[in-house]
């Protein structure tokens, strides 16, 4: 294996665990917000740590500038995404 | 290759208990939730498969915009009537019918030649001539174009009939909030350049007029929940001429080459590729327009006084 | 034990739950779900017989089929669901005559 594929791989496995860390959380946490908190934080941090390992694995600058971009877009997803939650939460939704 | 049997084992397991599950949950909520990670998980498959240009359509509309249409007919029709349950008889028996006709298929499945002889060849062998280096845009937009415009037919069909089931203006939600118009004001002008892109990419690599349209009929959707855009009266003409402007640049090209020796459809080469960017172009347009008015689900006025409760 | 043979079986599979809760679901919503995993399941034996072995090049045919199939089965939906809420509609102003 050369040196840029085990780079990928080092990066790339510790973002496997934070996704499936998020996803333990999501389903042991006992309220909306706390599953919220953990899906944003770990499937955030897991997302870039995966984006830099295909990133290194693909080599070229192009792919990894859209890679940038597909992981901003999805964190402003995200967030979007998990503030519309946990208002609707706090407004007295289902829980 | 052969690691990767493993995720194509685990991914078909989860595509079959993500299909029994959509349908036997009590909540309708979560069945339309499941139903948009199965859109999600078929769009994996479609890129194992070698179908980036199916998986990007899927992801974007089937997942995407059939998601956001499931979610506002589920709050529209919140509270109807449950509707009666079927005996467990009827329900036994039709399970065994459809068990067979699938056993029936599966045997026909198996028994056939697998990744036999196709088109490939003949679209390969073709491909200068039809204007565009990507060989599903071929098909789509050059050899099979006739399906492709009554495809978008099919589309303007739709909005008439949704804008003919004439609907009385349901109650307002509120207004998503700051934080909702922030993220619009980041997101809508990506969106456009990525819908765009798609479609100027779709003439060498995976993308096309279809992924492209559906990515900026999402940015329609979203200008709709933000209230960038609130859909008046005043707009019903340039509404409507967004609807047809597709079909009829479409079938006015296609008509317009069929004089002198050519038929209908048969584009000179020389003029093979301008002519395909131009009906691309207005046919993303067409399909954005459309996919945000199917998502609004009216008319902007209604047609008569008596609809109103 | 390639791809093709695998998905080819899952949309069979798909196909077969669709069927089955098409025609035993009440719910109008449900029944529009069940049909659509029926167009899945169909889109998947047309994307199956497709596949090529690696080098070699999909088949583009069926990809144009399919995905005129996926818009098609939208604009669908979008009738079914615009029919389903005016029939809601229709009910709850029934209710209150």
């Amino acid at each position: 294996m050369s040196g840029l594929e085990a780079l990928a791989l080092a990066l790339m496995v510790p973002g496997t665990v934070f996704f499936v860390a998020g996803t333990v959380g999501m389903l042991r946490f006992p309220d909306a917000v706390s599953r919220l908190h953990a899906l944003t934080k770990a499937d955030g941090l897991g997302l870039v740590l995966i984006a830099a390992g295909a990133a290194v694995a693909a080599g070229s600058a192009g792919v990894a500038l859209r890679l940038v971009l597909i992981c901003v877009l999805v964190g402003l997803a995200g967030a979007l995404g998990a503030h519309l939650i946990a208002r609707l939460v706090r407004s007295g939704g289902e829980g | 290759m052969d690691a990767m049997i493993v995720f194509d084992l685990a991914l078909a397991l989860a595509l079959v208990g993500l299909a029994w599950a959509v349908l036997a949950t009590e909540d309708l909520f979560a069945a339309v939730v499941l139903f948009i990670v199965f859109g999600l998980m078929t769009a994996l498959a479609w890129v194992r498969l070698a179908a980036p240009d199916v998986a990007l359509a899927e992801a974007a509309i089937g997942a995407g915009v059939t998601g956001a249409l499931l979610l506002t007919t589920l709050r529209r029709t919140a509270g109807a009537a449950t509707p009666e349950v079927t005996p467990p008889a009827v329900s036994w028996g039709v399970g065994a019918l459809s068990l067979a006709v699938t056993a029936g298929l599966g045997a026909a499945f198996l028994g056939a030649p697998s990744q036999g002889p196709g088109l490939e060849g003949a679209i390969a062998g073709n491909l200068a001539a039809s204007g565009v280096e990507h060989p599903v845009t071929a098909v789509l937009l050059n050899y099979r174009a006739y399906d492709t415009l009554m495809e978008v037919v099919v589309l303007f069909a739709a909005v008439v009939a949704v804008w003919s089931v004439a609907q009385a203006p349901e109650a307002e939600t509120p207004a998503p909030g700051p934080v909702y118009a922030g993220f619009a004001r980041l997101a809508l002008p990506a969106a456009a350049v990525v819908g765009a892109y798609l479609l100027w990419a779709g003439a060498t690599m995976p993308g096309g007029a279809f992924q492209g349209g559906a990515v900026l009929g999402a940015l329609g959707i979203l200008a709709l929940l933000a209230r960038s855009y609130v859909p008046a009266p005043e707009h019903r003409a340039m509404a409507r001429a967004a609807f047809i402007a597709g079909t009829a640049v479409f079938a006015l090209v296609a008509l317009a080459v069929g004089f002198g020796p050519r038929v209908a459809f048969e584009y000179p080469p020389a003029l093979a590729k301008p002519l395909i960017l131009l009906i691309e172009a207005v046919v993303t347009l067409s399909i954005a327009a459309t996919l945000a008015a199917l998502f609004f689900g009216r008319e902007p006025e209604p047609l008569s006084v008596e609809a109103r409760p | 034990m390639s791809p093709d043979l695998i998905y080819g079986l899952a949309g069979l599979g798909v196909f077969g739950i669709g069927l089955f809760r098409a025609l035993t679901l009440a719910a109008p919503l449900r029944r529009v779900l069940a049909l659509k995993l029926c167009a899945v399941g169909a889109s998947f034996l047309l994307i199956v017989a497709a596949y090529r072995e690696p080098p070699g090049a999909a088949d583009a045919v069926p990809h144009a089929l399919v995905i005129t199939g996926i818009v098609v089965m939208v604009s669908a939906m979008a009738v079914a669901l615009a029919l389903i809420h005016r029939i809601a509609v229709l009910e709850r102003e029934g209710g209150h005559d």
